[in-house]
């Protein structure tokens, strides 16, 4: 079984990295992008019995920083 | 006095960290790998030096904070034991939820490593009692993550108790409020970017560094 986890900054948390990229697609010569905001994406392959609450205490001990980031759990 | 410098795969300012240790204190000091589950007894400093514990995979310091040894340290730093994170040290100790905040990706992208401006805002911790408050001083950074994140009203409780230790002259990698250190609440726990350990001798080009050592043999004797 896979879970995709989706780990992004909180709204309000500066980007530098997604500014960065931002710079670069506008260089690439495309207008009309707004924001760019960086993420992680982490697929995680686990028996069944991995339960969604086991995977949320995975992101809030480990894989997110609660401080700085969100992140939502999506199972196929 | 005894001191533990804690090792971490990637670690690389912790024989630094225990140079300047051992001869500005005299202090007995061991390197101890992160996989241990016991420090030494009788520990009066713990350090966790600069480097890039894990390949700052993840992020940086968010492995090295859930390593073995971090539980002892959080269980010595609430007995009150002074515990000094330099640089990737800072970011293990707030991911470990020892220090409020995170550091983030520097504002500028690029990785900053040159000697900065410091006023020292916090003169009463263990640490930071060699220096006048208000004091400039001038100690080098070098990082990628040293853009130090709170919520403004983590800030203006970090500032209220008078827990910032260290601000930067200048805005060198867009720290909110140019925050380069902070205390944890008891005063016993402090967190920052520059690298002290790197400016404690003449031929260093100064040692405006030697006093956060020195303040923490004070402490014990």
């Amino acid at each position: 079984m896979k879970t995709r986890i989706f780990v992004t900054l909180k709204n309000g948390v500066l980007d530098p990295q997604g500014k960065a990229i931002h710079h670069a697609i506008e260089g690439l010569g495309f207008a009309g992008v707004h924001d760019v905001r960086a993420g992680r994406l982490i697929e995680i392959e686990h028996e069944p019995g991995v339960s969604k609450a086991d995977l949320e205490v995975m992101c809030t001990k480990l894989l997110a920083n609660m401080v700085i980031e969100n992140f939502e759990i999506e199972q196929a | 006095m005894r001191a533990a410098v804690i090792q971490f795969p990637g670690s690389n300012c912790d024989r630094d960290m225990a140079v300047a240790i051992r001869d500005i204190t005299g202090a007995e000091t061991t390197l101890v790998w992160h996989r241990a589950g016991e420090l030494p007894e009788g520990l009066d400093l713990i350090a966790i030096p600069g480097g890039f514990s894990y390949g700052d995979y993840l992020r940086s310091g968010a492995m090295a904070a859930r390593s073995p040894v971090m539980q002892s340290v959080i269980k010595a730093a609430e007995r009150g034991v002074p515990v000094l994170g330099v640089c990737n040290g800072f970011q293990i100790l707030t991911e470990a939820g020892l220090l409020p905040g995170a550091l983030m990706r520097n504002a500028g992208i690029r990785f900053v490593c040159r000697t900065v401006g410091l006023t020292v805002e916090n003169n009463r911790s263990a640490f930071t009692r060699g220096y006048s408050a208000g004091e400039q001083v001038r100690i080098p950074v070098a990082h990628h993550d040293g853009n130090y994140f709170a919520d403004s009203d983590t800030l203006d409780r970090l500032e209220g108790e008078s827990r910032v230790a260290f601000r930067y002259t200048e805005n060198v990698n867009g720290s909110a409020r140019n925050i380069a250190g902070v205390l944890n609440a008891g005063g016993n726990v402090l967190g920052m970017m520059p690298h002290p350990e790197r400016m404690t001798e003449a031929v260093h080009g100064g040692s405006d560094g030697r006093r956060v050592f020195e303040g923490l043999l004070r402490q014990i004797a």
